[in-house]
């Protein structure tokens, strides 16, 4: 049930980015802010990167149960005559990496290594010990090497990709409704909604995040979903208050009086016309948090409140490798494989959240 | 103005029931003190027997608010409302959940570690900040700005676990020049520090120049600037009398934000070097389930947090005389 919940988590949030691309494609302030963009070659460059991270996370989030097979490849039926499916799901990704997953080594190996990182007793053919470096088990290459316990770093680490695409996505999705929501009624119908509302945000803004997300995870235990939850509700004050801000410049112009005067249902107003006139501070907004987010699960997860141990995150890769530059020889690449992937994605996403900002709202250009 | 500071102090009264009502909703009503002592009680095997002691222990048995048991007064003041919340916002902590030591003694004697760390990170940091970004806005639109851009993008976009695991591994294990993590009373305090500043200021030198960049750069572009130039003012003496001068109030409002962090300096850094303060006592708090102490420091985090807001407001007052007491 839950891997269906997942899948289709995923999947509305993908149709939904292709809805919305779709509407801005008929407008032209948004065609026009595409053609400026499409001239910087750099942030078409970093989309091209971002479009990569994104095709992998997609990937990995599409994943079913296989039916348990017994060694001669037979399906298991229990009594009731139902397929015995395996108790973990299986996601593309898992299923393209099959011959990395499922090479599983002793211990640590570096990054291209035929054998491993230390030296072991081997028993030879002939019928003595000889102390050396035992050669790996699997025949494939660990292009980044192997952990402590012989997992390949190179699909640890593209495991982490869905993860940090999910909470990057995930928790705008939650905090850009109840910000649009309560910014656009706050700011247009004013009035004793709008103290209300500043009053909630103000009091939410006044508890550090950090603070307020170590609270919340107490409670609610460690995971994904919370971390969402939790980030999406210390994240959408802030936008809030600049969509209240902007609903309020807009309430004053000359299409909204039009509309007023004509009798125009208010609800329908801040609906076809406050709406659509602070979508491009959502974008912009969305964009330029997005790599925060990113960084910010990293550092959860390193103090022990971010996602589960469970899940394969860059977070918990460098909480795991947070002793191995000590030890010696040093084992370097599960921190640097864990940090070069998030730069991957994040410097990208900086760049193209900096060109989009320009093209979407000349004003606030640097 | 004295009236001013007046009226903002009544202000923020409201904001703090606000968050008192929040903390009380989250941790008693959300979740219930029942689910609370089976969370530190384990799981499997607890009896309501044990639930009862725990609770009866930490004064959790009393009802939320209102209780029909006592008489007169104390059906108010014999509830956890009373005793837990209310206390609470009159900065009365308690006692911690898990051994029973004073949280208020804790928070006096930990403020200094965290202080130690976040008073030099701060002051250097906005030190720094501000002189590598007035020279990058002297060399606006040259390689120079463009490459300092470019710089500052790609450190905002390094974790800042890099810094920190990179600088223990270069400054501490490789160069041996101090101590990977600890905290020393005294003289010795400063082997200690020196790490967790430096690297404090390394990660937050992109971000930072970054909006003071912007922030001069935005009054670079007034009228008055090219009228001190036309006058033949030396572009140096432009840059440091009237553009540092007339980027105060955004620079202001970046540097009473941080004030809260000052005191719970960064929860990272503590944890990392193992600095004995406010934020390596919440996440100790965290990690033993205690939840009366994680309460006390969202409370005290707020406060603080109000605090710095409550001084920007005030410090705008004090650098533009154009801002209005309204």
């Amino acid at each position: 049930m839950f891997i269906i919940i997942q899948n289709i988590v995923v999947l509305c949030i993908v149709s939904f980015l292709l809805l919305f691309l779709k509407w801005a494609a008929g407008k032209p302030y948004w065609r026009s802010a595409w053609s400026v963009l499409r001239k910087n070659r750099l942030a078409m460059f970093s989309l091209f990167i971002i479009s990569l991270y994104c095709a992998l996370g997609i990937l990995d989030s599409i994943s079913w149960r296989d039916p348990m097979k017994t060694a001669h490849d037979e399906t298991i039926k229990d009594s009731a005559g139902k397929t015995v499916l395996q108790p973990y799901p299986l996601s593309v990704l898992d299923r393209l990496f099959t011959p990395i997953r499922t090479a599983q080594e002793k211990t640590y190996s570096a990054p291209l290594a035929k054998t491993l990182l230390a030296k072991e007793n081997v028993l030879q053919a002939d019928g003595t010990t000889l102390r050396m470096y035992p050669e790996l088990k699997s025949q494939v290459t660990h292009l980044l090497g192997t952990d402590k316990v012989g997992n390949d770093v190179l699909f640890k680490a593209l495991k982490g990709i869905r993860t940090a695409l999910i909470i990057g996505v995930l928790t705008s999705a939650i905090a850009i409704p109840f910000a649009l929501f309560f910014g656009i009624t706050a700011g247009y119908f004013g009035g004793l909604i709008d103290d209300a509302v500043q009053y909630v945000y103000t009091t939410l803004m006044s508890i550090p995040s950090i603070l307020l997300m170590v609270a919340f995870l107490l409670l609610f235990g460690r995971g994904l979903t919370q971390l969402c939850v939790i980030m999406g509700i210390t994240s959408w004050t802030g936008l809030c208050r600049l969509i209240r801000a902007e609903s309020i410049k807009i309430r004053e112009l000359e299409y909204v009086a039009a509309a007023e005067a004509m009798g125009v249902n208010r609800f329908v107003i801040s609906l076809r016309h406050i709406l659509p006139n602070v979508m491009h501070i959502v974008i912009i907004s969305a964009v330029l948090r997005f790599s925060g987010l990113v960084l910010s699960e990293a550092i959860l997860s390193y103090i022990g409140i971010g996602v589960g141990p469970e899940t394969g995150s860059w977070g918990n890769m460098i909480n795991n490798a947070r002793l191995e530059l000590a030890r010696a020889p040093v084992v370097w690449w599960n921190l640097g494989a864990a940090f070069i992937f998030m730069l991957g994605l994040v410097l990208p996403a900086n760049i193209f959240g900096d060109a989009l900002r320009d093209a979407l709202d000349p004003r606030l250009k640097e | 103005m004295i009236s001013y500071i007046i009226r903002r102090i009544v202000y923020a009264v409201p904001t703090l029931i606000g968050v008192n009502v929040l903390i009380f909703a989250l941790f008693f009503v959300v979740n219930s003190p029942d689910d609370m002592a089976i969370t530190i009680l384990g799981e499997k095997n607890v009896t309501q027997q044990a639930i009862d002691n725990w609770k009866k222990e930490n004064g959790y048995d009393q009802p939320l608010f209102f209780n029909i048991d006592e008489s007169g007064f104390s059906k108010l003041t014999a509830t956890i409302f009373f005793q837990k919340t209310i206390r609470l916002f009159l900065f009365d902590f308690g006692k911690s959940d898990r051994d029973n030591t004073e949280i208020g003694d804790q928070v006096r004697m930990r403020m200094f570690p965290s202080l130690a760390i976040a008073v030099p990170t701060f002051l250097l940091g906005v030190l720094i900040n501000i002189s590598i970004s007035l020279i990058v806005a002297f060399y606006r639109a040259t390689y120079l700005d463009y490459w300092g851009l470019i710089l500052c993008v790609v450190s905002m976009s390094i974790s800042t676990l890099f810094y920190i695991i990179g600088g223990q591994y270069l400054f501490s294990i490789c160069l041996r020049l101090v101590p990977i993590s600890g905290y020393d009373t005294g003289i010795h305090m400063i082997k200690f520090i020196v790490l967790p500043v430096v690297i404090g200021v390394i990660s937050g030198i992109g971000t930072g120049v970054r909006f003071y960049r912007t922030v001069f750069l935005e009054v670079i572009g007034n009228d008055y600037i090219r009228t001190a130039r036309a006058k033949g003012l030396s572009e140096l003496k432009v840059l440091f009398k009237h553009v540092l001068k007339n980027a105060m109030i955004p620079i202001l409002t970046g540097l009473v934000m941080t004030i809260p962090f000052l005191f719970y300096g960064s929860l990272l850094m503590e944890a990392f070097f193992a600095i004995p303060g406010l934020g390596s006592y919440t996440l100790d708090a965290i990690n033993s389930q205690d939840f009366a102490i994680v309460r006390a420091m969202v409370y005290l985090g707020a406060v603080l947090n109000i605090i710095g807001l409550l001084l920007t407001d005030i410090s705008y007052t004090l650098v533009d005389p154009r801002v209005r007491l309204g």
